[in-house]
């Protein structure tokens, strides 16, 4: 067995909404008790609609966010009880690629800046040794070295990503998010950034938590899966086996509802009836049964608890009980 | 079959510092009425050029047309002034675009920006425009059409403004209709919702469509026909299942194979070349760069779109 990287533990984040004069302070509840741990060298899948609270979470174990309870630990060192020196110490091991490469990258800064920033600010090098830093990042992702001296504006979608990733590289990190990273290019560009991404993977020894609706991109890279709805993982297990056969209602919806070659026609894609709740007051009980094609009485008096469905997994459903 | 579009001989060129780059070089594409043709190929590969250069919504500078002809129920769109293509916008040749975020206007209700529309081009009078919004809202099944006509946009979930974008583009009763990645942006689970909804629409209406991609795969839920399109130019051309099944040309067995489908299959990159070359070869096949069968003739001939069986068409030399 590997050594734990990241432990999560009753992990909660409310967002206020202020009431009116005459109306309560209410709470958005983003992520509603989350608990997981992730070994070194694997890759979690994380699943789930917009807004389903994934985002959210990433923020947290960024420490972009305080959680409102529940606790983080990073290589056993709770992450919102450290400061000074050692926070910046533990900040190094945890980067992010975002979502769009044509909002996270500065258009005023050169490469150089974008990429040497976190050097910079973290190990303080001379100018020379800086570039130099930054080129041999460039090629590690295949970028040409000439790149350090240009705009982000010159570079394509895919080139623009893989300028993100060598910056969340910069600093030799332990831990990885990547917060859809393929999202914003097209299928030869993504090819090929997943591709970049799984060999730097195996040669930095790197632990990713890919955030990702597209599945097949999910099914691809991880080897556990966490699908989540609305603040709580819903099933979360080894990836291969809640892909062969997925087990919550929620998880079948999703995989049936995207479209694939071997879909002969729209009327067999699968359609989740509504939108996600609000938020703010969830469902009672199961907080899917609004939804669920197998909804059952119990389903809206009590909620579920993440349980051990079978060897490799969990699930939260009264029916797997 | 009658062809409602015909486009022959189209060339779009951009105007750039670096000198002149063709963006879309079409032979000959045709649309029968009543067919839905899908139109797929990576980002930068002309589609939505296409697309605006039917509506005449192309800017010009820097872009230009340097010749061809649209023929569009036998008139060509091109020799049509700003005034007539007014007439056929939204009546004739409607459009739903890309980005449901950014396509409707977020200082007005929808409910005006619907209305606002077919007191235009419909001439209808204010009440009758909001009875028939409240239709078309019905046709597009929100629920409580009232409540949705009274918001503004942000207020409405990616899902809801993208069904307000169908319910515009099928407002006017327009014959021709050009879906620009209708699903970009949305989740998987409401892209089936608005997909299977199109779909329907389209049933319904018996239009024709125009339907723009870049997954084969989702195209081919709602599409007839359907062209491979790489670097302005029609490398494959056939109905669905001949090309989905039976993919001939190197760029569109590519375009299959960057899919990943198992885990950690290896996707299998020394037949995905690693970056388009930026500017176009003077002579020659636009593929032959990043091709891996290329062969002498393919850097000195341009190969012309020809028969391979049934309906299906391919531009190789191979």
């Amino acid at each position: 067995m590997n050594e734990t990287i990241l432990s999560v533990k009753d992990l909660v984040k409310y967002f206020p909404v202020r009431g009116g004069v005459f109306t309560k302070a209410q709470w958005v509840k983003a992520v509603d008790g989350v608990n997981f741990e992730l070994e070194k060298g694997r890759v979690l899948g994380l699943v789930g609609e917009s807004g389903c609270g994934k985002t959210t979470l990433v923020n947290v174990l960024l420490k972009l966010e305080e959680p409102t309870s529940g606790k983080v630990f990073f290589e056993g060192t709770d992450l919102f009880n450290t400061h000074g020196q050692q926070l910046r110490r533990l900040r190094k091991n945890i980067q992010i690629v975002f979502q769009d490469p044509f909002w996270s990258l500065n258009p005023r800064w050169l490469i150089r800046n974008i990429i040497g920033e976190p050097i910079q600010v973290h190990l303080k090098p001379p100018l020379s040794q800086l570039v130099k830093m930054v080129e041999d990042l460039l090629e590690l992702v295949g970028l040409p070295r000439e790149a350090v001296y240009q705009y982000p504006h010159e570079f394509s979608g895919g080139q623009r990503q893989r300028i993100a990733i060598a910056r969340a590289l910069a600093l030799r990190p332990k831990l990885v998010v990547l917060d859809e990273p393929t999202s914003s290019i097209d299928a030869l560009s993504q090819a090929q950034i997943l591709s970049l991404l799984m060999d730097l993977k195996n040669k930095m020894d790197l632990t990713y938590i890919l955030v990702s609706h597209d599945l097949r991109v999910v099914h691809y890279m991880a080897d556990e899966i966490a699908v989540m709805y609305l603040g709580k993982f819903v099933e979360y297990g080894d990836a291969e086996a809640i892909f062969q056969k997925p087990a919550h209602p929620y998880t079948q919806a999703l995989f049936k509802s995207a479209p694939s070659i071997s879909v002969e026609s729209v009327n067999d894609l699968f359609i989740l009836p509504g939108n996600v709740p609000s938020a703010i007051n969830p469902p009672s009980g199961c907080r899917f049964h609004t939804r669920c094609p197998q909804v059952m009485e119990i389903c809206s008096q009590k909620e579920p608890p993440l349980v051990k469905i079978d060897r490799d997994r969990l699930a939260a459903c009264h029916l797997l009980n | 079959m009658t062809e409602l579009l015909k486009i022959e001989n189209l060339k779009v060129n951009f105007r750039t510092f670096e000198g002149v780059t063709n963006v879309l070089n079409l032979e000959s594409l045709s649309v029968a009425k009543g067919e839905s043709f899908g139109l797929v190929g990576e980002s930068g590969a002309g589609k939505t050029t296409l697309a605006y250069t039917i509506l005449k919504l192309l800017p010009i500078p820097p872009a230009f047309v340097e010749s061809g002809v649209i023929n569009f129920e036998g008139e060509n769109l091109l020799k049509k002034s700003e005034g007539e293509m007014q007439k056929i916008r939204g009546k004739k040749v409607s459009m739903i675009f890309q980005d449901p975020m950014s396509t409707l206007n977020p200082v007005f209700t929808t409910g005006q920006q619907i209305t606002r529309v077919l007191q235009h081009n419909q001439g209808l009078h204010k009440a009758q425009a909001k009875k028939r919004a409240v239709e078309l809202m019905n046709l597009v099944k929100l629920p409580d059409p009232e409540n949705i006509l009274s918001k503004y946009p942000h207020e409405l979930s990616g899902g809801q403004r993208q069904r307000i974008i169908i319910a515009l583009a099928f407002s006017c009763g327009a014959q021709f209709l050009i879906a620009d990645e209708p699903t970009r942006n949305l989740d998987v689970t409401i892209q089936a919702g608005v997909l299977q909804l199109i779909a329907e629409l389209i049933r319904e209406t018996n239009v024709t469509v125009l339907f723009i991609g870049n997954n084969l795969e989702l195209v081919s839920l709602i599409c007839d026909r359907v062209g491979i399109l790489h670097r302005g130019q029609l490398v494959e051309l056939g109905s669905i299942k001949e090309v989905a099944k039976h993919p001939a040309h190197p760029y569109t067995l590519t375009l299959l194979r960057a899919i990943p489908k198992e885990k950690r299959e290896k996707i299998d990159l020394t037949q995905i070349a690693l970056k388009a070359e930026e500017r176009l070869a003077e002579k020659g096949c636009r593929y032959a760069g990043r091709c891996l069968k290329k062969e002498k003739i393919c850097l000195e001939e341009e190969p012309a779109l020809k028969h391979i069986g049934g309906t299906h068409y391919i531009a190789c030399h191979l």
